[in-house]
């Protein structure tokens, strides 16, 4: 069962498709590729919210759909929730 | 592939509806109560009351007008009957109405009082609404039709799923040669340079940036804070939605993976020829949706993923989530439920199939959720302060 798609090869960032609970062992699909990942989610994941896919440090950029989506505000780990609390635009 | 037919309106000008409305418009605020009683009056008749028309002046007036004129004009509405507070802009909007050829007539205020003018106003509705219910529909050709786009409280499975299930339907559409239309210039930030070099030459994609540029300069010069809240809302936030970047490259699905877009449109300008277009417009679904609808846009199309459950009172609002959650806890207000492709169990091919299939049954009477459940908002945008 897949617990989260990635938009493309590039993302550091999953989305999750169902409520992921911490702890869990979730199976991710690259969308571009049809590949399959799996890591273990630190926190618990609620469907349609991101799932760090690489740690990150405070100013990395995060990738999704290829693409610069913000900056890093807070220290992040492979599997932890990515969310208002790590990520801010880097616009407004 | 043989291209789709359905009946519907053709107009006195040889534009294509699939609605047959008889409108009562409101030149002014203080014309609402008229507008609403002849509205009550006249059964088969429809009020659109707003909160403008006095003592605006400039770009702001234009807007106005062009919104106005245009909403009588959408091919989507068979007959109009205008009512002000004085006769002079009555007039301009009943002389812009009438250069469609529809048949429309005008009322003031002043001089007469609400009563005598209800009264007036009453019985040229009910002709027209006699008039509107005996006009036959004529098959006409999905091609004829012109459909806008706009998402609203999405979230991450409206990027995902929802988003690019419009954008296949717009490769279609553009290709059997409809005419479409994106905008929300404010929700593109983050995306610019991708949408910049989706115009169909670079002196067009050198006019989105100017448009854009525009725009931001002015939430830059008045944004308080990172606008988190106000943009993304609180409700794209609450379903995992984060940045204005994030939410601009789910935005941009929309517009599929194909078409160019022709130009660049004013608030509430027609386009001017078929193809994928792009209009300045806000982000916020009632204003955008309203701007579209009197640029003459016939059917609109509208992924959510939370579920905005915005409607408009002349043009029918199709609603498709992907958002499991969503299209469970609110179906009364999805028409298409897209939630399949999450589960790898519907392709977007597939999914944007079913889209102009709903597209087709809309536009041969079907009303969408927003309509049978009364969702008529019509909200005008107003540039700056009144004089």
């Amino acid at each position: 069962m897949i617990h989260f798609l990635v938009h493309e090869k590039a993302d550091t960032v999953g989305v999750a498709t169902v409520d992921i609970k911490a702890g869990e062992q979730a199976q991710g699909l690259f969308m571009d590729t049809q590949k399959t990942l799996e890591l273990k989610a630190l926190n618990d994941i609620p469907l349609g919210h991101k799932i760090a896919l690489q740690d990150a440090r405070v100013g990395d950029t995060v990738i999704k759909y290829g693409h610069d989506i913000g900056r890093v505000a807070a220290d992040i780990i492979t599997g932890a929730h990515v969310h208002v609390h790590n990520l801010k635009t880097k616009r407004w | 592939m043989s291209i789709p037919k359905f009946y519907g309106y053709r107009r006195e000008n040889g534009r294509v509806g699939v609605r047959n409305h008889v409108v009562i418009l409101p030149l002014d605020d203080l014309s609402n109560a008229a507008c609403e009683a002849v509205g009550n009056n006249i059964k088969g008749t429809l009020a659109i009351p707003h909160a403008y028309g006095r003592l605006q002046f400039g770009e702001d007036l234009a807007l106005f007008f062009r919104t106005i004129i245009g909403t009588g004009a959408n091919p989507n509405v068979a007959a109009v009957v205008v009512i002000g507070i004085e006769p002079e802009w009555t007039d301009r909007v009943v002389q812009g109405i009438a250069q469609t050829g529809k048949p429309v007539k005008g009322f003031s205020i002043e001089r007469s009082g609400d009563l005598a003018t209800i009264a007036a106003a009453s019985r040229q509705a009910l002709e027209y609404v006699q008039w509107a219910t005996e006009l036959p529909k004529t098959e006409c050709s999905m091609e004829e039709l012109y459909v806008s786009v706009k998402c609203g409280e999405s979230d991450t499975t409206s990027g995902l799923a929802s988003n690019p299930t419009v954008g296949n339907a717009i490769d279609k559409l553009v290709e059997i040669g409809a005419t479409t239309c994106f905008g929300e210039t404010s929700e593109i930030t983050g995306a610019e340079l991708v949408c910049k070099e989706r115009a169909a030459t670079p002196e067009i994609g050198e006019e989105f940036m100017r448009v854009w540029n525009e725009y931001n300069d002015i939430i830059v010069k008045y944004k308080t804070d990172d606008l988190s809240g106000s943009q993304p809302t609180k409700g794209n936030i609450r379903g995992g939605l984060t940045t204005i970047e994030e939410k601009a490259y789910g935005n941009l699905q929309k517009i599929g993976k194909k078409a160019r877009y022709e130009g660049v449109l004013k608030p509430a300008e027609a386009p001017k020829g078929k193809g994928l277009w792009y209009m300045d417009t806000s982000s916020a679904a009632a204003e955008a949706v309203t701007l579209w609808a009197a640029s003459g846009a016939v059917v609109h199309l509208f992924p959510t993923g939370q579920g905005n459950i915005i409607g408009n009172p002349i043009l029918p609002v199709i609603k498709l989530s992907a958002n499991p959650l969503t299209c469970r806890t609110m179906s009364e207000h999805i028409d298409l439920d897209v939630s399949a492709i999450l589960r790898g169990e519907m392709t977007l091919d597939q999914a944007g199939d079913r889209l102009l299939e709903m597209i087709m049954r809309t536009s041969n009477g079907r009303l969408t959720a927003a309509e049978a459940l009364g969702h008529r908002e019509f909200v005008l945008t107003k540039l700056y302060i009144s004089a």
